[in-house]
């Protein structure tokens, strides 16, 4: 499987990552050397394997669906590069 | 007075307890030990203020007799862990001067036990690297060079800075990460004992996420006991972290009873790589003898899944960190560049704010994750994880722990040029089993190269059993001898 230029910019634009016309053309070369390289995983047979999910069998922990802490709107934005009366600002979205 | 950087972890608790010298006079000299070695470019932050003010309430809960397990042991913390009110930006532009409201539970768990921190300290963006050569900040250098030689080399990575720093006696140790190989190789290219325990021993809450299903919390120190005293401290069980294990956490200190006869290790033939430097296979011999010495029984194995470990990590890593690196947006935190619309926003936000490394593998976990290319990619490499465990459960039949190579040459000079990819990820190749399959592994120094400089090799462990690691790495640093200090040229 090979990746073209094209193929590189719609994964970008889905990565939300903007890249110029010869970072695209870099980028291409390196992502196909890394997907040449793990072309090698089709070799194993992993028919009837069950992917691995965690070392040890445990339940997953839940919490209690509970307000546990909060009230603290001010320390959640406070490393917002923009924010007003404790909401993120972003430019405009809809028209 | 001797110089207290000198000491040992054990030994500057040993000295304090005894009154020997205060914490206030121990952090006094690291705070000096650091300012001159800014050529190592090892701390990105100094904290020394909240340096000398935790080592005075140290000194206080000392004279009261109510010291704590590291009080007054002055760390380094890698830039991965949050941190209340002193920066985190896991040494990427994107987190520009965030500042946690928070703190990890690891280094919680430090704080705690009366440790004091020094600052923060350099490496990968965002953990993505093994030669600590991607940090916004700038490379590390390693202390050691080869005899006679005055050319920088890399200090390994990701946790390059903690492992510099740790070597250079700029702390008495620190805290580092692991996804493939991050505490055990640089520790490995510095001369000093990385561990990283089993996955789900230490709260990853709190720690900058990479790939989430491979990171895990560990340490970095001049010996194996300090390791032992460093990783109780750090790991608990955190209603915090969902893959956090309940179980108790064991007094690895205890471990080292430095009686290894009968236990049994293993040799994976599979470790014995093309083109590996004869003298990291004299190194493993050597590793080999003196276990033997030491009433160990030595037994070949097979880990037949080990070529796999490295390609299918480099799609669960990327695939993993392209969903957790998702959040960096601009809007949250750090850096924001100003676009046309909301969307033109986040690309050259993240455009400008992420490393190519890491934009590489944004792109290739992206990719490897788009519609189509899932069960592909992803699930395959997932279930290539479970054979992989299945390889190492197996060996543990027959095996208490493995030896192996801890990295596939001694450290490399800085800045060499590198055109594939694929090349810089090797570097890894001896580390990132472990990691696939969740095990603890320890990284010990073993020894100097043709070039003298330090080369480790690496014991792996069943889940959760940390403590014959321990054992095991004590009585491999008994032979090979505590690694000296690297001669000062910074």
């Amino acid at each position: 499987m090979s990746i073209d230029k094209d193929t590189v910019k719609r994964v970008a634009r889905l990565a939300r990552l903007s890249v110029t016309e010869e970072e695209a053309e870099n980028l291409k070369g390196e992502l196909n050397s890394i997907l040449d390289w793990v072309e090698m995983l089709n070799e194993v047979d992993v028919n009837n394997v069950v992917p691995m999910t965690a070392v040890v069998d445990q339940e997953m922990k839940k919490r209690d669906d509970v307000i546990s802490d909060g009230h603290y709107a001010d320390r959640v934005v406070a490393n917002a590069p923009m924010s007003e009366d404790n909401f993120f600002m972003v430019p405009k979205v809809i028209e | 007075m001797t110089d207290l950087t000198a000491l040992t972890i054990a030994e500057a608790r040993d000295g304090l307890a005894k009154k020997e010298f205060t914490a206030t006079e121990l952090t006094q000299s690291y705070l000096s030990a650091i300012d001159a070695a800014d050529a190592l470019n090892a701390y990105i932050i100094k904290t020394p203020e909240k340096a000398l003010e935790m080592a005075k309430t140290s000194d206080a809960r000392i004279a009261k007799g109510e010291a704590g397990a590291l009080e007054g042991i002055p760390l380094g913390i890698k830039d991965l862990y949050c941190t209340k009110g002193v920066g985190a930006q896991a040494c990427s532009h994107i987190l520009d001067k965030f500042t946690p409201e928070y703190e990890s539970t690891v280094t919680q768990n430090l704080w705690d036990d009366g440790a004091v921190m020094l600052g923060k300290l350099n490496m990968d963006e965002f953990a993505m690297g093994s030669a600590n050569e991607t940090s916004y900040f700038g490379p590390v250098k390693n202390p050691w060079r080869a005899t006679g030689e005055d050319i920088d080399r890399v200090p390994g990575g990701s946790s390059g800075g903690s492992a510099a720093a740790v070597a250079a006696r700029i702390c008495a140790a620190a805290t580092a990460s692991d996804t493939g190989g991050s505490i055990r190789q640089p520790a490995a290219f510095t001369g000093t004992v990385g561990m990283k325990p089993t996955y789900g021993r230490c709260s990853r809450w709190g720690m900058i996420a990479f790939a989430s299903s491979l990171d895990q919390a560990g340490p970095i120190t001049r010996t194996v006991r300090d390791s032992a005293i460093l990783m109780k401290s750090m790991a608990s069980v955190d209603a915090k972290d969902t893959t956090s294990v309940n179980l108790p956490v064991p007094d690895y200190e205890a471990a080292l009873t430095g009686d290894i006869r009968g236990m049994r290790i293993g040799i994976p033939k599979e470790y014995r790589v093309d083109g590996m430097p004869a003298e990291v296979d004299a190194c493993w011999q050597q590793g080999i003898d003196w276990l033997k010495a030491a009433g160990a029984e030595i037994v070949d194995i097979s880990l037949p899944m080990t070529k796999y470990a490295l390609p299918a990590y480099y799609i669960v890593a990327p695939a993993e960190a392209s969903s957790n690196l998702a959040r960096y947006d601009g809007v949250k935190y750090g850096l924001r560049v100003p676009g046309d619309d909301i969307v033109d926003m986040y690309e050259k936000t993240r455009a400008a704010g992420f490393g190519s490394e890491v934009k590489r593998r944004i792109l290739i976990g992206t990719y490897v994750l788009s519609a189509g290319y899932y069960d592909a990619y992803y699930l395959r490499a997932q279930k290539i994880r479970t054979l992989i465990k299945q390889d190492f459960e197996k060996a543990f039949e027959s095996v208490d722990t493995i030896l192996t190579p801890a990295t596939p040459s001694a450290a490399f000079e800085l800045g060499r040029e590198v055109t594939d990819p694929v090349q810089n990820y090797l570097n890894d190749i001896f580390t990132v089993t472990v990691n696939m399959a969740g095990l603890p592994g320890i990284a010990v120094p073993a020894g100097k190269s043709a070039e003298g400089l330090p080369m480790g090799l690496q014991l792996i462990g069943k889940a959760f059993d940390e403590e014959t690691l321990f054992r095991a790495a004590g009585v491999l640093e008994d032979a090979a001898g505590i690694m000296e200090a690297p001669a000062k040229w910074w």
